[in-house]
């Protein structure tokens, strides 16, 4: 596999982006670039402003200044839904899964916008129901294997294992079949075994999948591991930008970690 | 293959659904053999069809408020909307539709589609907002409905409808007649509702429910119930299927409604108030919210019950508390249920077991 051969066009570009929230200006000046099949680690202290970033990204929150930009298009008049339609999945932090579902279906919700049938198709139960029904089944199978839940399809995502329900958040976000995957701390509660499985699994589903990863996480292990590129936010501000070694290696960030 | 057949038999999904369906046959084979044979009281046959209406609506208010999570107190006005509406076109094609059964559906029909377009009303400025504002509105509706038919004379002859809010206000050609009178409602209806169109009903809604259940919206009505904001991360419009589950919830409602009607020859606008309204919730809620068999049950027998005691007098309502109190445990204990899960589970597991020794 040359280098050569690999897209690296530009999928997320934020500039100067920034929010208040009444008088705390959580996330300033923040500006950003994510190439296609990248992984770009997000990290810095408690309270950074890094899940902040993420839920302007998704338009959770709308910002207060700068603009994002999806494959060269600006995001500013989207809301949730549309994002999402344009290529943005991410997992939540404090995991948000469809605790009621089955696994299988909180995978096949997220093919929501997949399926073209109607409400009056799945009433009446026609061909064209059972054909999506069917493809979608095998689509969930499949990204359920590589997130390593397959045995687990048919039981509730609320009994899942902590680590599972993380596994389950991505691969219902990979249903979605997303340009730009965010996931923010994915790797918080696992074990250091579960952790390396991990590492290897967002690995294949960049190189699977061909998508660019943002991603936030402490775990210093998992983001030295996979990350080509990191930036580091320290209160709401862009600390550093670099390679691993790089940011390692920037006594800014060394003191800011460790404090004074 | 037979192995196959079971685990399918067993999978929770296709499980419940066939539950459902065969209670609802058993009993309407059972209450028909009985009838037939005389054995049942006139009460209690004169119990049958609102039975099933009411079925039909706790069915349906189960969507909304079992799957979609969202409280809906205005369940009896989506019916009174849907009865009246049945017993005018019912009215309105006697002399046109002879046969009663034909004028039967087209009149539920109707009921349903115009109890489903009230609820479009009312959903699109409420089901955009987060909060328990659909509550709020419905109880607004189901007052609002009300006396907005106890004012209303409507009137029919062959220059077409006469609306008047005022008392007889409303003059007809001759051949004429009344359908709706104020207060009093609507009198002189024909009675063509039916016991097995009312089965036939129950068996309609279950399936639509179903149906609507185990697919993409039923994924994404639970999935905006669950998680509102992870459903909207991937891609699912809330309001919207919101709306769904709220639609479909008013037109088996208004359905429901018109078989109602057409049972009886009067009907006042009074009969479908608040209490109308809380009865259907609590029946949904005893027969625990998402449990389409519990709802059938449910509201069976807290409808037959108080007629049933009636020879046991004093005792009559202790007896429906403690049965209420019997049935809320059993449907929506975690306990009880989880026990049940075991016990499902070392079946099917009994069954594997078996097929492969
Ligand atoms: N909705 C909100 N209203 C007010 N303040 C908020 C809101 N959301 C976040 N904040 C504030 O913004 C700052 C950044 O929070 P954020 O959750 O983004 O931090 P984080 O970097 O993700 O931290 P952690 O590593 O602990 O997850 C915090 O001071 C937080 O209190
Ligand atoms: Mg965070």
């Amino acid at each position: 596999m040359s280098e050569n051969n690999i897209d690296r066009s530009l999928i997320l570009e934020v500039e100067d982006l920034g929010i208040d929230f009444g008088g705390l200006t959580a996330v300033n000046n923040l500006s950003l670039k994510v190439y296609n099949n990248e992984i770009v680690g997000l990290i810095g202290p408690n309270g950074a402003g890094k899940t902040t970033v993420f839920n302007m990204l998704t338009k959770v929150y709308q910002p207060s200044r700068g603009t994002i930009r999806l494959c060269g298009q600006d995001t500013a008049k989207m809301t949730t839904v549309e994002v999402n339609k344009a290529g943005i999945a991410r997992t939540f932090q404090n995991i948000r899964l469809f605790q009621n579902l089955s696994v299988i279906d909180n995978v096949k919700a997220g093919m929501h916008n997949k399926i073209t049938y109607s409400p009056a198709d799945s009433i009446f139960r026609t061909r064209k129901y059972y054909d999506q029904e069917k493809q979608i089944e095998e689509k969930a199978h499949e990204l359920l294997k590589i997130m390593g839940l397959d045995s687990l399809a048919e039981i509730s995502a609320g009994s899942l294992p902590y680590g599972g329900q993380r596994r389950l958040e991505i691969a219902r976000a990979m249903a979605t079949d997303p340009k730009l995957l965010l996931l923010d701390e994915p790797a918080a509660g696992m074990n250091p075994q579960e952790t390396e499985e991990l590492m290897d699994m967002i690995r294949f589903v960049r190189d699977h999948f061909h998508i660019a990863i943002l991603l936030i996480e402490h775990d210093m292990k998992l983001v030295m591991g996979i990350c080509e590129r990191i930036t580091v936010i320290n209160f709401g501000m862009m600390l550093a930008s670099g390679t691993p070694e790089e940011i390692q290696s920037n006594p800014a960030v060394i003191k800011a970690y460790l404090g004074e | 293959m037979m192995k196959n057949f079971f685990s399918k038999l067993f999978d929770q999904k296709l499980r419940s659904r066939t539950i459902s369906y065969l209670l609802v046959i058993i009993a309407f084979i059972i209450l028909q053999l009985m009838s037939s044979t005389g054995s049942l009281s006139s009460l209690l046959k004169s119990l049958l069809v609102p039975v099933c209406c009411y079925t039909v609506a706790a069915i349906g208010l189960n969507l909304n408020v079992g799957f979609s999570g969202e409280l809906n107190l205005g369940q009896a006005g989506f019916m009174s909307v849907g009865a009246f509406t049945g017993i005018c076109v019912s009215g309105m094609l006697a002399s046109m539709i002879t046969n009663p059964v034909l004028r039967l559906i087209i009149a539920i029909i109707a009921g349903a589609l115009i109890a489903a377009l009230m609820g479009y009303i009312i959903g699109i400025p409420v089901l955009k907002l987060q909060g328990d504002y659909l509550a709020i509105v419905t109880l607004a509706f189901g007052q609002i409905i009300k006396s907005i038919i106890t004012n209303m004379y409507l009137g029919f002859d062959e220059n077409g409808l006469h609306v008047s809010f005022v008392e007889n206000k409303v003059t007809l050609a001759s051949g004429g007649k009344m359908l709706l009178q104020g207060p009093m409602g609507a009198t002189g209806t024909q009675r063509i509702a039916s016991f097995a169109i009312g089965i036939i009903l129950i068996l309609c809604a279950l399936t639509i429910v179903y149906n609507l259940i185990y697919s993409k919206s039923g994924r994404a009505i639970m999935g905006c119930r669950d998680n509102r904001i992870a459903a909207e991360s991937i891609g699912i419009n809330v309001a919207n299927t919101k709306m769904l589950a709220f639609i479909i919830s008013a037109s088996l409602a208004g359905a429901a409604g018109a078989l109602y009607g057409l049972n009886y020859s009067t009907l006042v606008p009074n009969k479908f108030d608040f209490n109308t309204s809380i009865l259907i919730l609590v029946f949904v809620v005893l027969g625990g919210l998402g449990n389409m068999t519990g709802t059938i049950i449910s509201t069976t027998v807290l409808m037959l019950l108080p007629e049933l005691l009636r020879s046991l007098q004093d005792y009559r309502m202790l007896i429906y508390a403690i049965v209420l109190i019997v049935i809320m445990l059993v449907t929506n204990n975690a306990f009880l249920q989880a026990k049940a899960a075991k016990l499902r589970e070392s079946l099917i597991k009994g069954k594997k077991g078996a097929k492969l020794s």
